[in-house]
C-alpha cells in the first residue's frame, strides 16, 4: 500500500511542478493544488498506513492508524483553501488591472533589472 | 576604575542631546559642548606620571557567551592618545564655532564630533580587540559623517564614501584577524592573548593574521596604497580635517600597530612589512605634496607622509623607537593641528586655499603667518623646535634596526632622507612662499588676523611645539616613556635632547634640510620635473575599477537570477534541493538502505490511486481548462476517497468540504480570467519542464520511501492515543489533539484564515470602491472592446463560460 501511495505523492508533485513551471496563473494554481495532495499524502505516509483502526478511542482498547500526522494533515488542508482563495482572488485582480495572467508579461518594472 | 569607562561613554551619552541644545543656545553651542573635552581632558592629565606600563582597568560582562566584555584598559600609550582626543578636541570644538558659518547645522556637526570622539576614547582604551574593533568601525562612520558634512557638495560624498569604503575595508580586516586570534589565542581579550604570545606565534595563522590585522592599520592611517583616501577627506570642514585626518583618527592605525605589537611583534615579517610600506609612505607622501597647489591638499599629503614616518617605529621593538614614536606622535598632532587650522584661517580671511595666489601673507595677517613659519619649520625638523627632537629619535632608531642593519634597513633610511627633504620644501612654501614676497591676498583684499578665540587653538599648539622643541626634558619622563612603556609592556626610560649631538641622525637631518633648502631654490625646476612622473599604474584609477567592477558584478547577479519569471526561481530552488537531498543521501547512505514495512493494498485502493494519478496527469496535460478542472476534482475526490480508506475519516469529510469550496472558488474565478491560450513552447522547452517535473516528482517519491524506511525516533503519537480520553475527554483522537493538545497551533491556523480571508476580501472590493463599478463577467472582458485576440481565442477553444 505505502508503495503504491508513494507513486501516485511523485506523480502528483510531479505534475503540479510541470504547472507551476508554466506561465498562466490558472494552471499555477491547479499546480499548487496538486502539490498539497501530494504533501498530504506525503504526512499521511510517513506515519504508515493501516496500522489499526480510525483513531478514535472506543470502549475495548485497539490499536489505532497513527493519529499526530492526520491532525497535522486536517491543519494543512484548512491552510490550503485558504492558499488557494488567496491566489486566485490574486489572479483576478492582476488580471483586472494589467489585462493579462501571463507571468511572462508580469515582471515588474523595466528599472527593477 | 569605573571613571574610566564613564569617561568613555560621556560623549556618547550627551552627543544625542546636541541638536535639542543648539536650538536652545544658538551659535554659543560649541562654548557649551567644549565643556565634554575640556574635562575628559582634565581628567586624562590627572593620570599623568602615574601610568606606565600597567594599565588601570574596567570590566563589565557584555556577551559573555562570545568572550565579548566590556574590559577597558588605560596604560601610557593609550594615556597620550586620549590626551590627544580630548586636548586637540577641545581646540577643535571652541575653533569650529567660529570657523563654521552662520548657516551651518552646528547641531549636527558637534553631535558627529562628539560621537567621533567618544568612539576613539573607546579604541585607544578598549581591552578586547572586539569592542575596539566595533569602536574603530564607529570612527569610521563619524568621519564618513564629517567629511560628508556639506553633503550637497559632490566631492564631499565622493570624498566620504571613498574614505568610508577604504577604512571599512580595513576595519573588516581587523574583525577577521580577531576571529583568527580567538581561534589561535582562546580569547579576545588583548591581556590574555598576550599571555598566549608563543601559541599565537607558532601557529600557521600567524601571517594571514599578521597582514589583516595590517591591513586595517594602513587603510586607517593612509599608508600607501591606501593613501588615497586622505586627499579627497579634505572636502571635510578644515576643523574636521584638523582632529580627525590629521591629529587623531589617522594615528588609530598606528595606535594598533603599537598596540598588538608585544603580541605580535618581534619577527621579521612584522618588522620588515610596516617598514617598507612605511617608508615607501614617507617618500610617495612627500613627493605628492610637493605637486599640490591646494593648501589642503599638500597637508594631507604631508600627513600621509609623517604617519608612515611613524608607523614603523612602533613595529621595531626598540627602546629609542618606541620613544620616538610616541614624541612624534604628539609633535605631528601639534604642528600638524595648528598647521590645519592656520590654513583654515587663511582660507577664512581669503577665500582661497590655492597657493600660487597668495604670498606676502605676513604684511596682512602677521599673526597667522608667525604661527604657520614656526609649526611649518618645526614639521621640516629645524631646530629648536619640536620637530627636530623627535626626527632626531626617528633616525637613530632607523640606524639601529632590531635584526641589524642590512640593504633593506638602509633603503628605508635613504627613503626617510629623500621624504624628509622633500618634507623641507613643501614646508618652507608654508613657511616662506604664502608669507613673503608679492602681496598676492586670493580673493581679499584687506585679509586680518582672525579674532582671539579663533586664534586660541593654533597659538597654544604652536606654543607646544616651541616648548617642547626647546624643553622636550618636561614630557620626558610623564608622556614619551609613560607611552613607550605602555607600547612596549615593559618600563623604558629612554632620553630625549634638543641639544644637536654630532653624529649620524644629525648629519641625516642636515642633509635632508641641505637638499630641501636647495629644492626650495629651484622650487619651479623640481616642480616641472616631478610633473613629469606619470606613474602608469594610479591607486585612485585601482580604486574607481573595483567600484566599477564590483557595481557590473552585482549587476550582473541579480540580471541572472532575479528574472521575474516564476518558473526560473522554481527551477532554481528545484536545482538546490536535488544537490542538497542528493548530496545529503549519498553522504549518510541510507538511501540504499531501505527496511520497508508494508501493509496490504486491496482491490477498491488500487483503483483509487491509479484514478489519483491519471487524475494529476490529466490536469497537467489538458489544455482546455474547464477539463482540467474536472481533472482536479476528481483527484481531490479520490484523495478524499483514499483518506476514508486509509483509516482516516475526518481528513476525508474535510478534504470533501474543502474540495467542494475551492471547485465553486475556481469555477467562480474562472468566469472573470481568460481562456489558457494554445501554448507556444518549443518541443525542447517542453521537454526541459517535463524532465524537471519528473526529476521533483522522483525525488519527492524517494524521499517519501527514505521516511518511511527509516525511522530514526520513537514516534510520539502513543501518547496522544493513551491521553486522549483522560486528558482531553474525547474519543476522536485527531481533534482531541488539534483543538487541545495542539490548540494554540490550531488557533495560529484560524488567524491565518481569517487574515486570508480579509485580504480576499479588500482585494475584492478595493478595486468596486476606487472604480465605482460593478464586475462584469467574461463574456464582456474589460480587454475585449480593443483586443479581438480574445475573443478569437474563446473561439478556438471552443469554451463558453
Amino acid at each position: 500500500m505505502e508503495l503504491a501511495a508513494i507513486i501516485a505523492i511523485g506523480v502528483l508533485f510531479g505534475s503540479g511542478i510541470y504547472l507551476l513551471l508554466k506561465p498562466r496563473l490558472l494552471r499555477v494554481v491547479f499546480g499548487s493544488a496538486l502539490i498539497s495532495h501530494a504533501v498530504n499524502l506525503l504526512l499521511l505516509t510517513s506515519g504508515r498506513l493501516k496500522r489499526g483502526g480510525a483513531p478514535l478511542v472506543g470502549d475495548v482498547p485497539a490499536p489505532v492508524t497513527d493519529p499526530l500526522p492526520q491532525a497535522l494533515i486536517l491543519t494543512a488542508i484548512v491552510i490550503g483553501l485558504g492558499t488557494t482563495a488567496l491566489i486566485l482572488v490574486l489572479a483576478y485582480r492582476i488580471y483586472q488591472e494589467k489585462g493579462t495572467d501571463d507571468l511572462r508579461q508580469l515582471r515588474g518594472l523595466e528599472d527593477e533589472s | 576604575m569605573s571613571s574610566l569607562f564613564a569617561s568613555v561613554m560621556l560623549p556618547f551619552i550627551l552627543a544625542p542631546w546636541v541638536p535639542a541644545l543648539y536650538r536652545k543656545a544658538g551659535r554659543r553651542v560649541g562654548f557649551l559642548v567644549a565643556v565634554v573635552p575640556v574635562s575628559l581632558f582634565v581628567y586624562y592629565l590627572g593620570f599623568l606620571g602615574e601610568l606606565g606600563s600597567e594599565p588601570v582597568g574596567f570590566r563589565l560582562p557584555w556577551i559573555p557567551l562570545l568572550g565579548v566584555d566590556l574590559s577597558f584598559a588605560l596604560d601610557g600609550f593609550g594615556l597620550l592618545f586620549a590626551l590627544l582626543i580630548t586636548g586637540i578636541g577641545s581646540l577643535v570644538v571652541i575653533y569650529s564655532t567660529y570657523y563654521l558659518g552662520p548657516r551651518e547645522d552646528l547641531g549636527k556637526f558637534y553631535l558627529y564630533i562628539l560621537i567621533f570622539m567618544g568612539a576613539m576614547l573607546g579604541v585607544v582604551t578598549a581591552d578586547n580587540i572586539v569592542l575596539l574593533y566595533i569602536f574603530w568601525e564607529i570612527t569610521s562612520v563619524a568621519s564618513f559623517l564629517l567629511i560628508g558634512f556639506w553633503h550637497t557638495r559632490e566631492e564631499s560624498r565622493w570624498g566620504a564614501l571613498k574614505a568610508m569604503m577604504i577604512t571599512v575595508l580595513g576595519g573588516f580586516g581587523i574583525l577577521t584577524a580577531a576571529v583568527l586570534l580567538y581561534v589561535v589565542g582562546g580569547s579576545f581579550e588583548l591581556s590574555a592573548l598576550m599571555e598566549n604570545r608563543e601559541a599565537v606565534l607558532a601557529s600557521p595563522l600567524y601571517v594571514p593574521i599578521v597582514l589583516l590585522l595590517l591591513l586595517g592599520a594602513f587603510t586607517k592611517s593612509a599608508q600607501a596604497p591606501f593613501h588615497i583616501w586622505l586627499p579627497g577627506a579634505m572636502a571635510a570642514p578644515t576643523p574636521v580635517s584638523a582632529y580627525l585626518h590629521s591629529a587623531t583618527m589617522v594615528k588609530a592605525g598606528i595606535f594598533l600597530v603599537g598596540r598588538m605589537a608585544p603580541l605580535l611583534g618581534g619577527t621579521p615579517l612584522w618588522y620588515y612589512t610596516v617598514s617598507a610600506v612605511g617608508a615607501v609612505t614617507v617618500f610617495l607622501g612627500a613627493f605628492l605634496a610637493i605637486r599640490q597647489t591646494d593648501l589642503k591638499a599638500l597637508l594631507a599629503y604631508s600627513t600621509v607622509s609623517q604617519l608612515g614616518l611613524i608607523m614603523p617605529m612602533f613595529a621595531a621593538g626598540t627602546e629609542v623607537a618606541a620613544l620616538a614614536g610616541a614624541a612624534h606622535i604628539l609633535n605631528h598632532a601639534t604642528f600638524k593641528g595648528a598647521l590645519f587650522m592656520l590654513v583654515g584661517i587663511i582660507d577664512h580671511e581669503t577665500h582661497t586655499r590655492d597657493l600660487r595666489r597668495l604670498g606676502g601673507l605676513y604684511k596682512a595677517m602677521p599673526v597667522t603667518a608667525v604661527l604657520t613659519g614656526i609649526a611649518a619649520l618645526s614639521m621640516a625638523g629645524v631646530w629648536p623646535l619640536n620637530g627636530f627632537v623627535s626626527k632626531e629619535l626617528i633616525f637613530e632608531a632607523m640606524l639601529h634596526p632590531p635584526f641589524g642593519p642590512d640593504v633593506w634597513t638602509q633603503a628605508f633610511a635613504v627613503l626617510a632622507v629623500l621624504g624628509s627633504a622633500m618634507t623641507t620644501i613643501y614646508c618652507l612654501i608654508l613657511a616662506h612662499r604664502i608669507n613673503f614676497g608679492k602681496p598676492r591676498y586670493g580673493d581679499a583684499e584687506h585679509p586680518h588676523d582672525p579674532p582671539a578665540g579663533m586664534l586660541l587653538g593654533p597659538v597654544l599648539l604652536v606654543g607646544l611645539v616651541v616648548l617642547l622643541g626647546v624643553y622636550p626634558y618636561i614630557a620626558e619622563g610623564p608622556i614619551f616613556n609613560a607611552a613607550a612603556s605602555g607600547h612596549m609592556r615593559e618600563e623604558v626610560h629612554g632620553h630625549v635632547h634638543n641639544v644637536p649631538v654630532p653624529g649620524m641622525p644629525l648629519a641625516m637631518s642636515l642633509i635632508a634640510l641641505g637638499l630641501g633648502l636647495w629644492g626650495y631654490r629651484h622650487l619651479e625646476s623640481v616642480r616641472r620635473a616631478f610633473d613629469q612622473v606619470r606613474p602608469r599604474v594610479h591607486a585612485n584609477a585601482v580604486y574607481d575599477g573595483i567600484l566599477a567592477g564590483l557595481d557590473r558584478l552585482s549587476r550582473w547577479m541579480v540580471r541572472v537570477h532575479m528574472t521575474g519569471l516564476l518558473r526560473d526561481y522554481i527551477a532554481y530552488i528545484l536545482l538546490v534541493v536535488f544537490l542538497g537531498i542528493g548530496l545529503a543521501a549519498a553522504a549518510s547512505g541510507a538511501a540504499f538502505d531501505l527496511r520497508l514495512d508494508l501493509a496490504p493494498m486491496t482491490f477498491v485502493e488500487a483503483v483509487v490511486i491509479a484514478l489519483i494519478i491519471a487524475g494529476a496527469i490529466a490536469v497537467a496535460a489538458f489544455r482546455h481548462r474547464l477539463a482540467a478542472i474536472v481533472a482536479l476534482s476528481i483527484v481531490g475526490l479520490m484523495v478524499s476517497f483514499l483518506y476514508v480508506q486509509l483509516r482516516a475519516p475526518d481528513l476525508a469529510l474535510t478534504q470533501l468540504m474543502v474540495e467542494s469550496i475551492s471547485t465553486v472558488l475556481i469555477l467562480l474565478a474562472v468566469r472573470y480570467l481568460p481562456p489558457l491560450p494554445k501554448e507556444q513552447d518549443t518541443a525542447r522547452r517542453k521537454a526541459a519542464d517535463i524532465a524537471l517535473a519528473a526529476g521533483a516528482g522522483a525525488l519527492v517519491a524517494f524521499l517519501a520511501l527514505m521516511t518511511n524506511a527509516n525511522r530514526l525516533f520513537p514516534s510520539i503519537s502513543q501518547y496522544f492515543v493513551e491521553n486522549s480520553k483522560p486528558l482531553g475527554g474525547g474519543s476522536n483522537i485527531v481533534n482531541v489533539i488539534l483543538v487541545d493538545f495542539r490548540g494554540v497551533d490550531t488557533m495560529g491556523e484560524i488567524t491565518v484564515l481569517g487574515i486570508a480571508a480579509l485580504s480576499v476580501y479588500a482585494l475584492v472590493t478595493l478595486r468596486q470602491r476606487t472604480r465605482g463599478r460593478a464586475e462584469r463577467p467574461v463574456d464582456d472582458p474589460p480587454v475585449a472592446f480593443d483586443d479581438p485576440r480574445s475573443a478569437a481565442r474563446d473561439a478556438r477553444e471552443g469554451e463558453m463560460p
